[in-house]
């Protein structure tokens, strides 16, 4: 209860400011110290050992080397009786009361503190396999961006590959087309001198059947008619002679 | 050696005492802090674990009822069996 008081009334004799709490003042800045990355220490498994449920074991150990183990039952026996026979604590209608809801609290926290204190861990193990569950999830996703990431990388170097093959296509179409030309140009030069050899040839050959034609067209005119007259006179002659020859021959 | 406002109260001798509750904070934030200090004790040792146990809250409870009788002594002081102790 006045642990709630503290808690309420805490910030607001922290805040000194006019302005109140709900607004941030420029002046103040955050997270300007060290930021330390110890990781928060577990909350201790056990609370402090209590006897009876009441009695911090700390007062047995306190007593225990002066008195031994019997002295702080003693010291409460004497507390008891002193308190009683002065009547500092009175019997009345409420001890009564006080001891009945003191059995029935006791009896029912002898029963049923086990089961509700495992109701209440199984309780806070689901919060706590949840919260791990959003954490281990954060972790594998952020792990999974970490091969990603280096696949990335690796998929980053080997583009050197691509572009080695690129400048090995740009190369080779570089000679084809080189290699094209020259043979253009080869084959357009070889034309080229095709024709004038063929140009060459039909000169040649033009001359010579005009020549001939000539020669043939100039003998021909040449045979005056006295010259044929004569050349079939002697031509006639030599048939006569040869048909004698033949005769003869042919008789013998 | 040691100044007595600076030592645990377990140190400080019996004839000490009343030099020690001198040197203390009375001022509202000592006050303040030295009940924060104590809350803080009680609870991280016996609340603010993973397995606690009737202690800590049968302690407050106990508290509780103590002082409040305390409060209601002067009551309950006319339902006395004797006059004389």
């Amino acid at each position: 209860m006045l642990s709630r008081l503290i808690l309420v009334s805490a910030p607001v004799l922290k805040s000194s400011a006019p302005l109140g709490a709900g607004l941030v003042q420029a002046s103040r800045s955050f997270h300007t110290g060290q930021q330390s990355l110890a990781p928060v220490p577990a909350l201790p498994e056990k609370g402090g050992k209590v006897r009876f449920g009441l009695i911090p074991e700390e007062i047995f150990q306190f007593l225990y080397p002066k008195t031994g183990v019997t002295g702080p039952y003693v010291l409460g026996t004497g507390l008891l009786t002193y308190l009683l026979s002065k009547e500092i604590y009175v019997i009345n209608h409420e001890t009564f009361a006080a001891a009945s809801i003191g059995i029935v609290i006791v009896y029912g926290i002898k029963k049923f503190g086990p089961s509700v204190a495992a109701f209440a861990d199984k309780l806070n193990d689901e919060k706590v396999a949840k919260v791990q569950e959003v954490k281990g999830l954060a972790v594998s996703n952020l792990q999974q961006a970490i091969e990603d990431e280096k696949k990335e990388q690796w998929r980053a170097e080997g583009r050197q590959n691509l572009f080695d093959a690129k400048r090995n296509n740009v190369a080779m179409l570089l000679e084809i087309n080189y290699r094209e030309r020259l043979h253009m140009v080869t084959s357009e030069v070889k034309k080229r001198l095709d024709y004038q050899i063929a140009l060459q040839n039909l000169q040649r050959r033009m001359e010579q059947e005009h020549l001939v034609s000539w020669v043939e067209k100039s003998v021909v005119k040449s045979i005056t008619p006295q010259q044929e007259k004569e050349s079939i006179a002697k031509c006639i002659t030599d048939l006569k002679m040869l048909a004698k020859i033949e005769q003869a021959r042919a008789t013998v | 050696a040691v100044p007595i406002s600076q030592r645990r109260l377990m140190d400080v001798k019996l004839g000490e005492l009343p030099n020690w509750a001198a040197s203390r904070d009375f001022t509202p934030n000592g006050i303040l802090s030295a009940v924060r200090r104590g809350h803080d004790r009680f609870y991280n040792k016996y609340i603010n674990v993973k397995k606690g146990g009737i202690g800590g809250v049968a302690m407050l409870l106990t508290g509780y009822v103590v002082l409040s009788y305390i409060w209601e002594y002067d009551h309950i002081k006319h339902d006395r069996w004797r006059k004389y102790h």
